[in-house]
């Protein structure tokens, strides 16, 4: 009686064990998802075209429409202050080396190397990212997902590629419109605050600027893109049951696409300042 | 009587739990099957089962004779395109119109003309008496126009077999009568197979020729439905005479739930 006792409970060690195994194997199913997911997604927009299944263009415009030209003001808005804001904390330290003409370096490196690129990829994971989970989110919960599998019309080709391709192209463009406006707020308060000649602050920036450091900004964008959509779909189709899980698996999208998006800035700006 | 639908010796898991439990059964063709049961009997897992939804542990379910539990994605879709599924929420696209919803397989699977689509889209909504609602969004019709919606989308391409899950769900009883009529249509008209799951005792006895019970994760009854009045199993009884479940507690079982071991 004893011994079977012994047998039915498990050792403090063995709950542990128990506990790595479940939290691992969970873990193992949702790379496993993700995985399968970022191949589909990939299969989906790059080689199923080739075979002759089309792709859906009028969804991927519509979609460009509601992230990238809904986008324009917020970014255009958050850029500008950037600039502003980059070229005051500047002027700050370079007034006293006399070399505030070094702002427009700082302001035009600065933006298009890093501060475009990630601001304007935050705004969109914040503003599309989530919309791409609460949409197949709510999609999945309605059984709408299930529908058309029935229908034998695949839901990755349906409903991520069409946003993977909008955000592929808006994101980048969204970018180099961020580091316009970013470089005009620098700009602006230079030629004001600061009293730097236009002329000189213009020049001074065309000769700060490289070609790389603006390349560099759109590849970092066009990664981001990809990370938000999968990031957002992954959510979205993790979603099992009611509306509440929605709401969760959004902010859980937000949350996971701009960490992602920040360590993929790391590993990018590590590469390129090794190999560039 | 050839058989449209041959499920032979099916096991499925959720985790750990057993929901279907070593099921076989078939279902003829040009018929309407019901598959009746109480909740969580698991008939719409094996609903979602037969249109491959899920994918079971062990069996096999063959459709036409080919078993779709072994077939790739490309072979599933040619099958998944002579089979129309009307859901429980009739879901819709709620982001297209009527229209469009109607509009989307024929769009997706064929190459026809967008005039042609037309003439079709408005065929099928005339079929299920929507004519003048195309051009709303889902949104805006209510639960039975959203049923009959949804079922002239799964009637888009002409489907050799159509699946219902729960349709009198949410309706009140003229809607659901409504839908049992429009059944009977499509069965009468096209020589459709057709597969409803419910529980809805009123609508099997309208729509029914075949009848399957399952409970408990097993078949406990195959036949029709006079087969079905006249069996003298105790589950089958209760069900057909809506009596609740006893559930004859000792006192020391009772002790023991609550006591909680």
């Amino acid at each position: 009686m004893r011994y079977t006792e012994a047998l039915k409970m498990p050792s403090i060690a063995e709950n542990f064990l128990g506990l790595i195994g479940r939290k691992a194997i969970s873990r193992l199913q949702d790379i496993h998802d993700a995985s399968k997911l970022i191949n589909d997604t990939f299969y989906w927009t790059l080689l199923s075209p080739l075979k002759g299944k089309k792709i859906r263009f009028r969804a991927s415009i519509s979609e460009m429409v509601r992230t990238g030209y809904h986008s324009v003001p917020i970014v255009a808005v958050i850029s500008l202050f950037v600039g502003v804001i980059l070229a005051l904390q500047a002027a700050y330290q370079l007034r006293r080396f006399g070399a505030l003409i070094y702002v427009a370096n700082l302001v035009g490196v600065s933006i298009t190397r890093e501060l475009g690129p990630i601001l304007t990829a935050i705004i969109v994971a914040g503003r599309s990212g989530s919309a791409f989970a609460a949409e197949i989110g709510s999609m999945k919960a309605a059984e709408e997902i299930d529908a058309l599998i029935s229908m034998g019309i695949n839901p990755v080709r349906f409903l991520v590629v069409p946003k993977l391709i909008a955000l592929m192209v808006m994101l980048p463009a969204l970018t180099i419109f961020s580091d316009c406006i970013g470089i005009l707020g620098g700009f602006l308060l230079s030629i004001t605050a600061l009293e730097i000649h236009p002329y000189n602050y213009f020049q001074q920036t065309i000769n700060a600027l490289l070609i790389k450091d603006i390349l560099t900004g759109l590849m970092k964008a066009w990664a981001f893109s990809i990370v938000i959509t999968i990031v957002g779909a992954y959510e979205g189709f993790k979603v099992e049951g009611g509306a509440e899980e929605v709401g969760r698996r959004t902010t859980a999208s937000v949350v996971s696409s701009i960490f992602l998006v920040i360590v993929f800035d790391l590993f990018f700006t590590t590469l390129f300042y090794y190999f560039t | 009587m050839e058989n449209a639908i041959e499920v032979k010796d099916l096991v499925t898991y959720y985790g750990e739990r057993e929901i279907l439990n070593n099921i076989s059964l078939s279902i003829p063709r040009g018929k309407t099957t019901v598959i009746l049961g109480g909740s969580g009997c698991g008939k719409s897992t094996l609903l979602k089962h037969l249109i491959r939804l899920l994918k079971p542990t062990r069996g096999s379910i063959l459709i036409n004779g080919k078993d779709i539990t072994r077939m790739d994605e490309e072979e599933l879709n040619e099958v998944r395109k002579k089979m129309g599924v009307l859901f429980q929420g009739s879901a819709l696209l709620n982001s297209i119109t009527v229209s469009d919803n109607v509009a989307l397989p024929l769009r997706e699977h064929t190459r026809l003309k967008e005039s042609t689509i037309q003439i079709m889209v408005r065929m099928k909504l005339d079929l299920v008496g929507l004519s003048s609602f195309e051009h709303l969004y889902p949104s805006q019709l209510s639960g039975g126009m959203k049923k009959r919606a949804a079922l002239a989308r799964a009637m888009a391409l002409d489907p050799e077999m159509l699946f219902f899950d729960e349709p009198s769900a949410g309706l009140d009883p003229v809607t659901a009568a409504g839908l049992d009529e429009l059944i009977l249509k499509l069965k009468h008209v096209f020589k459709m197979t057709i597969v409803v799951v419910t529980h809805e005792l009123a609508s099997v006895f309208t729509i029914a020729d075949h009848v399957v019970m399952l409970d408990f994760g097993e078949v406990i009854f195959s036949g029709n439905l006079d087969e079905l009045k006249a069996s003298d199993h105790p589950r089958i009884k209760m069900f057909l005479e809506r009596r609740p479940e006893m559930e004859a507690y000792s006192p020391e079982d009772y002790f023991r739930i609550i006591a909680g071991d």
